[in-house]
């Protein structure tokens, strides 16, 4: 049994932000792969399902796994890490402890007030350097690097061979 | 070496069989679960049955050949997926946002998601293994080319290939171009082409068998 992590941990740089990463071989193509291998993995993913968005919203599913120690992360097939993100939540939500479970959370709204975007399809901007403590959704390879704003919450890119990833502003400085 | 000895299976992507522990601690929490009245054996029971055999990459070649048939729709696909998938009387309550990125003469899309596992997959299914595996995840942004090769697909120099990289909020799906000799055929005849790689953008779509 693998140690569980520190669960109020925060990783930084964590072994899941892979772009780029050398070394991991090959891509092994399993041909006629059926939806889950097991019987077991149909069933992580359904309590998931019944779960999230109930007691756990998807950011805190993400974190989770992301707090994996990481060897645990690189040894564990999918579903096991889901299997643990959700004994994890379930656990620190106190709905495994004894006694009636809690009652399910509203789900998480966003705020609908947002102010107006700093950028606007066309801007050259950059992605900050930056090694934020907790959970970040911009990816290590992407961190310095300079671009163009292809939308705000669209799509259509230009330019040979791009890479096109989604940002909050928050990561983004203007180049001037 | 002999067969005898205990052979630890390490293969990357090839699945090991999962240790009893791991299979034991699901079955324990759905239990748990249950006791408490958080879900029932049967809500269990109907999700697999409902990923195993209601969803999956035919709802999303279904999207394709409409978009292969119908300009209007291939436009408002383009500009709302969402909408537009809805327009088949799809589910897409649990789509997040849907981005449709098309292929054309000269631009090849592929998605990728480096950070964990996101995928349309309510119009494609659960996303298969490698997909969800360290070698796509970590080698799609850096060099998609080569990835492109390992899945029998070699593009020209003069093609721009475009990655996307998804998040939980934002998903894609590659609209593949429609194979040539397929004017007459029908909009269900064109979905039997529509492959899954093809709409993660490393495969593209069947070619229909020449006609006499």
């Amino acid at each position: 049994m693998v140690n569980k992590p520190d669960l109020h941990s925060l990783v930084v740089n964590g072994i899941h932000d892979m772009g780029g990463m050398h070394g991991f071989g090959p891509i092994v193509i399993e041909t006629n792969e059926p939806v889950f291998h097991a019987k077991w993995e149909g069933k992580v993913r359904a309590i998931f399902s019944e779960t999230v968005g109930r007691y756990y919203n998807l950011d805190e599913f993400r974190h989770v796994i992301e707090r994996m120690e990481p060897a645990a992360y690189l040894e564990a097939v999918h579903y096991e890490r889901w299997l643990h993100a959700v004994e994890t939540l379930l656990d620190e939500k106190g709905v495994l402890a004894a006694g009636a479970a809690p009652a399910p959370q509203a789900p998480h709204k966003r705020p609908a007030n947002l102010p107006a975007p700093r950028f606007k399809a066309g801007d050259r901007v950059i992605a900050r350097n930056m090694h934020p403590e907790g959970h970040t959704r911009l990816p290590r390879y992407a961190r310095g690097k300079s671009g163009v704003v292809t939308s705000v919450w669209g799509a259509e890119a230009s330019g040979r061979d791009s890479v096109s990833v989604d940002l909050w502003e928050s990561y983004l400085e203007a180049v001037r | 070496m002999s067969s005898g000895h205990d052979h630890h299976d390490h293969d990357h992507g090839h699945r090991p069989e999962p240790p009893s522990d791991v299979e034991a601690r699901a079955l324990a929490l759905e239990s748990l679960l249950i006791e408490k009245g958080i879900l029932t054996s049967e809500q269990v029971d109907g999700i697999i049955r409902t990923f195993e055999q209601d969803i999956g990459p035919m709802l999303g070649a279904r999207v394709v050949a409409r978009a292969w048939v119908d300009p209007d729709f291939r436009r408002r696909l383009i500009e709302d997926a969402n909408a537009a998938v809805g327009e088949l009387g799809l589910n897409t309550t649990n789509l997040a946002r849907l981005s449709v990125v098309a292929n054309e003469p000269g631009v090849h899309n592929m998605i990728v998601c480096t950070l964990c596992s996101c995928y349309p997959w309510m119009i494609l299914g659960l996303p298969p293994t490698w997909y969800k595996s360290p070698p796509y995840r970590s080698r799609a942004v850096r060099e998609p080319r080569v990835v492109l090769e390992e899945f029998g697909v070699v593009m020209s120099e003069d093609v721009e290939i475009r990655v996307w990289d998804s998040s939980a909020d934002l998903r894609y799906m590659v609209l593949p171009e429609r194979p040539s000799g397929t004017d007459g055929m029908t909009e269900a005849e064109l979905a039997g082409l529509v492959t899954r790689d093809s709409m993660i953008g490393v495969g593209l779509p069947h070619v229909p068998a020449a006609r006499a």
